[in-house]
């Protein structure tokens, strides 16, 4: 039962990501994306964290999609436009295949790594208590993680100081 | 006989089903009032004449929508366009089944094993209402766009500004009795409730939390895009905003999801203020009686200020959200985990 789940949300979410990228409409794409969001939160219930599950649709599937889909109906982009041949170097035939070697290069590289650190690295001080509980989660995010999580905080303010720069140029 | 669902399985089947069409009659009831209170506002009678003092009234509406012909505009992106009324209806159903509306029960020794009367108890409730309140803001959404009406868009656009702005102090306000309850379920933060001060006084949170309280029917009325903040359907600016495409079955779709979700969100401030089944005077297995009144009696104040409250202008509605709802909860917020700290 728990596989079929797994292998039903994982088909879910790879399709749909996939439909995004082929998806001509702009807001097709958004949609799907919102359903290979809601898949990953099912496999994060199958892996039995809730709470990053809820997170995920909260945040992910609800905040930030709700603002992609207002930007694509504030433009009202129907079509996409077909991207105009070899406009730039980047993406005549020489870039292409540098592309393609890049994305070869970082694909092997991932497989390098990941069977470096085996599989134990991922596991070493999680259990399934520290993933399920609110509790022992904000413990861990305020203590063990603490510089990660004010570093990307820090990260969101930059961001947001960058945008209002941006908006308040065209006054000055 | 293995392959048979035990009684327990069989009673949540039945409290599951019981609870979409007790939902499904709120819905009713809830037209029905909403006209028979305006009505005697506005110094009218309201429907009186199907049933007994027009109790009927929305049934007949309901036999009349399904009756008329469905229509789509010619421009319309047909699959958004139809997908946008199911998304609306099963976020409003789907965020009701956190909800605890009574104690356990065995229904009068027919189980071995008590059950809650409530259709899941997950231990992250409350963010799971809040994660399928955010995704009924699609329903609304894709409406807006799909039809190709420039009301249409209009009114979509409006309900996601004004959802995204609200939501932000609807979640504050959850947080702050999330702090004080110590607990993420429903279920435990009506328990913590329990007792009295005084002797007299229930121990509810909105006696602890009135500010709060305040913020989250406000913020509430926001979501649920109902006057004086109904915005994304306002009828003199934008004809009936983003369902002025719809017609038949798929414009009492998201009539219903209206009124599912007026439900919900009073059921959910019982829950979290007002001591949900929490009540004196009855037994405890009637607990419910107690959960419908305190649901029905924020139903009425839903009711009562859409027919009092002018609308306001849309400028208006966002300076409140972010200059004085915003803040307003987050230094709830901080007061609150203030008290919780000192406290202990």
């Amino acid at each position: 039962m728990e596989i079929l789940a797994f292998y039903a949300f994982a088909a879910i979410t790879v399709i749909a990501s996939l439909l995004v990228v082929g998806q001509g409409n702009p807001m097709h794409s958004v949609m799907l994306l919102i359903v290979s969001f809601g898949a990953l939160a099912g496999l994060y219930v199958l892996l039995d964290a809730p709470f990053t599950a809820v997170t995920q649709i909260i945040v992910y599937a609800g905040a930030i999609m709700v603002l992609f889909l207002f930007v694509v109906m504030l433009l009202n982009v129907p079509r996409e436009e077909a991207v105009a041949p070899a406009i730039s170097a980047l993406l005549g035939p020489t870039g292409m295949r540098l592309g393609v070697v890049l994305s070869v290069l970082l694909a092997v590289e991932v497989v390098w790594a990941l069977s470096r650190v085996g599989i134990g690295w991922f596991t070493q001080g999680t259990s399934a208590a520290s993933v399920s509980s609110v509790a022992l989660i904000g413990n861990s995010l305020f203590t063990r993680h603490a510089f990660a999580f004010e570093a990307t905080s820090v990260l969101i303010l930059v961001a947001m100081v960058g945008a209002v720069v941006l908006a308040g140029r065209e006054r000055h | 006989m293995s392959w048979l669902p035990t009684p327990t399985v069989i009673a949540q089947l039945g409290l599951i089903f019981v609870v979409f069409n007790m939902l499904v009659l709120s819905a009713a009831f809830m037209v029905w009032m909403e006209r028979k209170v305006c009505a005697y506002i506005q110094d009218r009678s309201g429907p009186n004449r199907v049933g007994f003092e027009g109790l009927l009234q929305p049934f007949a509406d309901v036999f009349k929508l399904l009756l008329k012909e469905q229509l789509k505009p010619k421009a319309a992106d047909t699959i958004l366009f139809v997908l946008a009324p199911l998304v609306s209806t099963t976020a409003a159903f789907a965020a009701f089944a956190v909800v605890p509306f009574g104690t356990e029960t065995t229904l009068f020794g027919l189980l071995d094993q008590a059950i809650p009367l409530e259709i899941t108890d997950v231990n992250v409730a409350v963010l799971v209402i809040f994660a399928i309140t955010s995704m009924g803001i699609y329903g609304i959404v894709l409406a807006g766009w799909s039809s190709n009406s420039k009301y249409s868009l209009l009114g979509g656009l409006r309900s996601a500004a004004q959802m995204i702005s609200y939501e932000l102090s609807y979640g504050l306000a959850i947080a702050a009795v999330i702090m004080m309850a110590g607990s993420l379920s429903l279920r435990e933060i009506v328990m913590n409730q329990s007792g009295t001060w005084l002797g007299f006084i229930p121990r509810w949170y909105i006696f602890l939390q009135p500010l709060g309280f305040l913020i989250y029917l406000t913020a509430g009325v926001a979501e649920t895009n109902r006057a004086p903040f109904d915005f994304p359907e306002a009828e003199q600016e934008l004809v009936a905003g983003y369902h002025t495409e719809y017609s038949s079955m798929s414009f009492a779709m998201f009539f219903l999801a209206e009124y599912v979700n007026m439900v919900t969100v009073s059921a959910v401030a019982t829950s979290l203020y007002l001591g949900g089944w929490l009540g004196p005077f009855l037994p405890d297995w009637l607990g419910w009686v107690w959960f419908l009144f305190k649901v029905f009696l924020i139903l009425f104040f839903y009711v009562w200020m859409r027919w009092t409250l002018p609308r306001y202008r849309y400028d208006q509605l966002m300076e409140f959200g972010w200059k004085w709802l915003l803040p307003a909860a987050v230094l709830n917020l901080f007061a609150t985990a203030a008290l919780v700290l000192w406290i202990g």
